[in-house]
């Protein structure tokens, strides 16, 4: 669904190009990020790489029982097994290569969740929009259901009903967030099925399938995309909180939200084990936000804001 | 425009009804059978029978839901299942201690953040401006746990001001109570505060691209009067609907900083019975919890709907 819509993209401006010269051509998507935006796409892109190559060039592996002592502090090495560049945590373990191999963990488990959101979310929000009644109110009033629940009861709910695994995990937060895209997605549906272009593409008699994949998604493409990194976010966020609160991504497995709470207690004997995994995870959720700030203050430019700053 | 209102709460109770059916199903998705788990391996099936009939669990499920509900609604929360004592018992002091904590919090962070976000937006492009929008997004990027981490990092053992464990108790000087709450209340202030300036300062900017904005500029009418005089009545009632949205946030930041903290509170109660599965307690503190969360949300549609005169009086 992600490609199609993509390829729809590019078409999309392919044909905007042959119109350039009109007067009312439309204004051309050039993405120009400040510089915070750049850095931005720098830590995320690093942390991708961390993601993929990580438990490769890790010093260590991540359930190792390697230091001489537990909270070792910065650059500290053991006999024989050469140096832990931050240190060790309670079980005597790596941390440098934890916060490498948790990478994996808590953004790899994220960015599926978020995926699976989009694909439940974007499918329902677009069949509610173009196909309305019943499906409409159906979904919508499930929808509101969920929405209503604090996000972390929802998930503490399931937790505790389920138990924590991997997959539930996913599925979980997939379910929670896919309420938020459905609304979005569903917003946007509604506002371009109303539009000329889609009228015109009735009444030349196109499929309903055609005028979702050439219309309604291509359309909805540029917004979703932003959102999509704010969702994110908020799932990083939320599968870290629950890692934190123990009910998240279970042990020996390295990840940034149990490394926080396991080694809380390290804090007491001045060990700063605690705040490596906690700053991993503020580098790549700040730097999403950053980027996603840097388009939508792009997105909107406008007279009142101009003159009256 | 009460017929909105009404509707409004129409929807609200029946969220209300919808949420309590999830928390029974989820907690009775369990698996495992909840006489065996008390009693234990060396039960008798004549005492697992006369414990399931004492708790009305051999009843179908329909109507151990309507017994759950009926006693919920009476204000009979069950026993706990650990230690039998009855939940409104242990519900009750821990209740009082998290709304004292979230009612300290929101008298702190609507002011201040209501101010800074309209100082925020009445100077847009400016560093005052632009440090409160990045201070703040960092904020909000940011899991609740990682400020905890670092103020503990900061205060307690750096500084060695306040104490890293918020052990509050009765017996309590005023003194060494403001000192234990201090951390907590700081660190949930701090993240209610941070989203609700953001939102300030969006719904004001938002209000500043409005046509009638436009004209005060261009009839040359000063900032500070556009924004005071024109622009902020106008999001009086976005603003009251940022701050009840906010304070449903509360409810989320509570969870995590009770946590840390070991503050003797609602949530602090509801994780551990997460943990010991202690099911009656999950389901009475997720009710009060969703409760008031939806409750919440209602106040904001409500300031919403009686903000706007287009929907007061509906055409």
């Amino acid at each position: 669904m992600t490609d199609a819509t993509q390829n729809n993209a590019d078409d999309n401006d392919l044909d905007t190009t042959i119109y350039d010269e009109l007067p009312d051509a439309p204004p051309k998507k050039r993405l120009k990020l400040s510089w915070t935006g750049k850095i931005g796409v720098a830590v995320v892109a690093f942390w991708l790489v961390i993601v993929v190559i990580g438990p490769w060039i890790s010093p260590f592996h991540e359930a190792d029982i390697i230091g001489d002592d537990s909270f070792m502090g910065i650059w500290t090495s053991t006999e024989g097994e050469g140096v832990h560049i931050l240190g060790t945590d309670y079980l005597e373990r790596d941390i440098f290569s934890r916060i490498m191999w948790g990478a994996r963990m808590t953004i790899g488990i994220s960015v599926l969740a978020t995926l699976l959101a989009y694909l439940i979310g974007v499918t329902a929000g677009i069949a509610a929009a173009v196909k309305r009644g019943w499906i409409d109110m159906v979904l919508s009033r499930v929808n509101d259901a969920i929405l209503s629940l604090p996000t972390i009861m929802l998930g503490l709910l399931i937790v505790v009903a389920l138990g924590s695994s991997i997959p539930i995990l996913i599925g979980t937060a997939a379910i929670i967030y896919a309420s938020s895209v459905f609304r979005i997605a569903r917003a946007f549906g509604q506002e371009i099925m109303v539009m000329d272009y889609v009228e015109s593409a009735q009444a030349r008699g196109e499929t309903i399938w055609w005028i979702i994949f050439r219309e309604v998604l291509p359309n909805a493409a540029m917004p979703l995309a932003t959102d999509f990194g704010l969702r994110l976010v908020f799932v990083v966020l939320f599968i870290s909180s629950l890692s934190f609160l123990g009910l998240g991504i279970q042990p020996p497995a390295a990840d940034w939200g149990s490394m926080v709470r396991q080694n809380l207690e390290g804090l007491q004997y001045g060990s700063l084990a605690p705040v490596w995994p906690a700053l991993a995870i503020a580098s790549f959720t700040i730097a999403i936000n950053l980027i996603v700030d840097d388009i939508s203050a792009k997105s909107g430019g406008d007279l009142a804001r101009k003159m009256i700053s | 425009m009460q017929r909105m209102v009404f509707h409004r709460i129409l929807i609200g109770i029946i969220t209300l009804w919808v949420v309590s059916v999830l928390v029974f199903l989820m907690t009775n998705a369990l698996p495992g059978d909840v006489a065996q788990i008390v009693l234990g391996q060396s039960a008798t099936p004549e005492s697992l029978a006369a414990y399931r009939a004492e708790r009305g669990l051999d009843q179908p499920l329909i109507s151990q839901y309507f017994g759950w509900l009926g006693n919920l609604l009476s204000g009979d929360l069950g026993t706990s299942k650990a230690g039998g004592a009855s939940i409104s018992s242990l519900i009750s002091e821990r209740l009082y201690n998290t709304m004292v904590m979230a009612g300290i919090v929101a008298l702190i962070s609507v002011p201040l953040s209501v101010g800074l976000g309209l100082l925020a937006a009445m100077f847009p492009g400016t560093w005052i401006d632009k440090t409160l929008t990045f201070g703040t997004l960092a904020l909000i990027s940011v899991p609740e746990f990682f400020i905890a981490t670092f103020m503990v990092l900061i205060f307690a053992v750096n500084l060695g001001w306040l104490p890293s464990v918020a052990r509050v108790s009765a017996e309590q000087s005023y003194y060494d109570w403001w000192r234990s709450m201090a951390m907590p209340l700081l660190v949930l202030t701090i993240v209610v505060a941070a989203q609700m300036i953001r939102m300030t300062r969006a719904g004001i900017l938002n209000v500043m691209n409005s046509p009638y904005i436009e004209m005060a500029i261009l009839k040359g009418v000063r900032r500070k009067r556009i924004i005071l005089r024109h622009a902020f009545f106008n999001t009086i009632g976005p603003i009251v609907n940022v701050i009840a949205l906010n304070l449903a946030y509360l409810v989320s930041g509570v969870v995590i900083v009770e946590t840390i903290f070991a503050y003797p509170g609602l949530a602090k109660l509801m994780i551990d019975g997460v943990q010991t599965r202690d099911l009656p307690l999950v389901q009475a503190t997720a009710m009060i919890f969703c409760g008031a969360y939806v409750i919440l949300i209602i106040l904001a549609d409500v300031a919403a709907i009686l903000s706007n005169p287009r929907l007061r009086n509906p055409k």
